[in-house]
């Protein structure tokens, strides 16, 4: 009898049922959840498939300017989803980019899900691989998959996570497939049933690589529990302001590992 | 540890100086690098991709050099042309059942419990008259549009009218983004304000919100298919009214959007110069659109939200009438004075004193000009219609509308004028009150309100003297 309740318990199935959508009430929430993705990949649409919210969507880039936040309860844990607004990069400084990015390194979501389009998957993983440059804790969404099928474009989603080392999950949030299995990705990751060994870029030019080893190696002593420390080092080199400004006051030294998170 | 972290920035300095310029194209390259190397991987291609590509052939269309304006025209007429013929039959069951029906029936019960007249006059034939003649004016038109508006939204249209107008936004100066908000505006103007947030210069953003206005809201659509289906619809026979009252929105919707290119240039070259900003727009794939998605949207996220804040608005401004037209001072009414004193000067710009009080009355709200103009016109002409002067009255169609117009010596030109200066006088409170948040600027906001009034008084002005000479 108890066994049969826990392998109900663990079913992926059961915690299906198992999602509240709790629109705009985040109290007391366990866990932040940030959306990030390109621009027209239907983040707004997972948002309030996830939070049972109607952030307007429409099929055009940039109609979600700040960022929009919601709640939903999965698992008997609450989360906050936070929508990011839509970027091609989180390099350059684009006010978009800028919120984007500040939340994903300041803010300290538990998990960062990137939402990209399966039928523009080159040019989307851009932004995938300097998101895993900055966390730790990333769940990848491949959406639209319907699209991609209608044009004929198979993603080996098994391979993709195995090369990025983060779950991937197919969906087509328009009509909620793959939902649950999302759900539970995100569940994995933050409560630490799925440790990410996110992909970090390595190709660099040698006298970068360089220099980075070396800024590394000074940042890593003084921030001993940076998880990101090259990151921070990449961005230095490039004359950042908002990391030199954070680095200066110390602000970074603040950003906390993952094991840290769970033994608070 | 201070000091260690300025140690950090002393090196990151000297390193800088020598990985030098490209270590931004660096990272770039192998970022791309290792992308294009996984999705090599991963991703696989079914069989030949097919010839015939749809989504490419729609956007030759609809973006075409040629093509291109003349279908944006054409679907836009398309949609007006099925509000304004759609519309007028619901309206009417509308106003039966709330004007014809229930407003007789609760003035019976509060007469019988001996409420006190002006109570029953301001709560009844101010308050509650306002309401149901915005609910019967707007919601049929509302219901009709927006859904179809929505379902271009959905499809993926919107990109590609920006993409149409992106250049000649860039020409006058302003962001090609521009052409996204001023889309949105077509639909609310405070939510056009607040979307320039994705143009991220401020320059060409004080360009953007300030000619947001430009772009004809959801409280001036109805206004727009009212006066073209009684004026412009009634100039022509029976079979081409719809058509010809259709076409006169979209022209007056197409010299919104040519008054914001001019505005744009205007201030681009003058107070707000300096160059255009790139970007790049990615038009999205066309999507099927979501049938009950799009029915949901449009019905409870914007007609819904639209006819709230319009009753909402409509039940003070009734009351506001209502007083108005029965205070008396001397042996005309607070509004007469008002009207009789700007007749002069409105009549120069082929308007009416009725239509200036109606739109400071309306301030607060655009949806709510027409019901204002009808009642104060009654009043004003002292015609009988319905029960009386001082409150709104029994408007079963158009039809009616169009009596009493004509009865308050309104014209073709008055109807012309009317359009023209809905279009262009100043935004609605809510929208000021967003201008002013958004660029924290008493100066943006006093322009963004004024400039568009004095532009609708120099062309109402012109329009009319240049009718009368041509009329002789």
């Amino acid at each position: 009898m108890n066994l049969e309740n826990q392998n109900c318990t663990n079913c992926p199935a059961h915690n299906v049922t198992n999602l509240v959508k709790l629109g705009i009430d985040m109290s007391n929430f366990d866990f932040v959840v940030a959306l990030a993705g390109n621009p027209n990949t239907g983040k707004s649409t997972v948002f309030n498939n996830l939070t049972g919210l109607r952030q307007h969507t429409g099929n055009w880039p940039g109609k979600t300017v700040g960022r929009a936040e919601g709640g939903f309860l999965y698992n008997g844990k609450r989360f906050k989803i936070v929508d990011l607004p839509g970027t091609y990069s989180l390099l350059s400084t684009s006010e978009d980019e800028e919120i984007a990015r500040d939340f994903i390194l300041f803010g300290q979501p538990d998990v960062t899900v990137i939402i990209i389009d399966a039928t523009r998957l080159e040019r989307n993983l851009n932004l995938v691989l300097q998101v895993l440059e900055i966390t730790d804790r990333a769940v990848l969404c491949v959406n639209l998959i319907d699209e991609a099928k209608r044009h004929k474009i198979q993603i080996d989603d098994r391979l993709l996570s195995k090369n990025l080392g983060i779950p991937v999950i197919p969906t087509a949030a328009r009509q909620g497939i793959g939902i649950p299995d999302l759900l539970k990705s995100i569940y994995d990751v933050t409560t630490g049933k799925f440790i990410c060994k996110p992909h970090r870029i390595s190709g660099e030019m040698k006298n970068i690589t360089n220099a980075v080893d070396r800024l590394n190696k000074k940042i890593a002593e003084s921030f001993p529990n940076l998880p990101n420390t090259r990151w921070i080092a990449l961005r230095l080199l490039e004359g950042d302001q908002r990391i030199i400004d954070a680095v200066r006051s110390g602000e970074i030294g603040n950003l906390k590992p993952v094991e840290s998170f769970t033994s608070d | 540890m201070k000091n260690q972290n300025e140690e950090i920035l002393i090196t990151a300095n000297k390193l800088r100086w020598e990985v030098g310029e490209n270590i931004h194209d660096s990272i770039l390259e192998s970022i791309y690098k290792e992308a294009s190397d996984i999705a090599s991987k991963v991703v696989k291609h079914m069989g030949e991709k097919s010839k015939f590509d749809l989504d490419r052939m729609i956007d030759r269309i609809v973006t075409g050099k040629l093509t291109g304006f003349p279908v944006m025209f054409i679907l836009l007429a398309v949609v007006f042309w099925l509000t304004i013929s759609g519309a007028n039959i619901p309206s009417g069951w509308i106003s039966l059942i709330l004007v014809d029906t229930i407003h007789p029936w609760l003035k019976e019960i509060l007469s019988s419990i001996h409420t006190p007249w002006w109570i029953i006059g301001v709560l009844i034939d101010g308050a509650y008259l306002a309401m149901a003649w915005v609910i019967s004016v707007m919601l049929p038109p509302m219901a009709i549009f927006f859904p179809m508006f929505t379902l271009l939204e959905d499809f993926g249209y919107l990109p590609r009218v920006a993409f149409n107008m992106d250049n000649l936004y860039r020409r006058v100066g302003a962001h090609g983004k521009q052409a996204l908000t001023m889309s949105m505006g077509f639909g609310c103007n405070a939510a056009g304000v607040i979307a320039t947030r994705i143009i991220d210069s401020p320059r060409e953003r004080i360009i953007a919100i300030i000619t947001n206005n430009f772009s004809l809201c959801n409280g001036r659509w109805p206004t727009q298919i009212l006066i073209a289906t009684i004026f412009i619809g009634g100039t022509v026979p029976a079979y081409l009214a719809g058509a010809a009252s259709a076409a006169a929105v979209v022209a007056i919707a197409i010299l919104g959007v040519i008054f914001s290119l001019i505005v744009s240039w205007g201030l681009s070259k003058t107070v707000l110069k300096g160059e255009a900003s790139t970007f790049s727009l990615e038009l999205p794939p066309y999507r099927p659109p979501r049938i009950l998605q799009i029915l949901y949207t449009s019905l409870i996220d914007r007609t819904l939200f639209v006819l709230w804040r319009a009753v909402v608005f409509a039940v003070p401004a009734g009351i506001v009438i209502w007083l108005v037209a029965n205070i008396h001072l001397g042996s005309l009414s607070l509004a007469e004075h008002f009207i009789n004193s700007v007749n002069p000067f409105a009549f120069i710009i082929g308007l009416n004193g009725v239509i200036i009080l109606a739109y400071v009355i309306a301030i607060p709200a655009n949806e709510i000009v027409i019901p204002t103009i009808l009642m104060l016109t009654v009043l004003s002409a002292k015609i009988a219609i319905g029960s009386g002067a001082g409150i709104m009255f029994e408007l079963d169609s158009i039809n009616d509308t169009a009596k009493i117009l004509h009865a308050g010596g309104w014209t073709t030109l008055t109807g012309i004028n009317l359009m023209l200066f809905s279009l262009l006088h100043n935004p609605c409170s809510t929208t000021i009150y967003t201008i002013y948040k958004e660029t924290k600027s008493i100066k943006w906001t006093l322009i963004s309100t004024f400039l568009p009034i004095a532009i609708g008084i120099t062309v109402c002005f012109f329009v009319t003297q240049i009718w009368y000479f041509i009329s002789g």
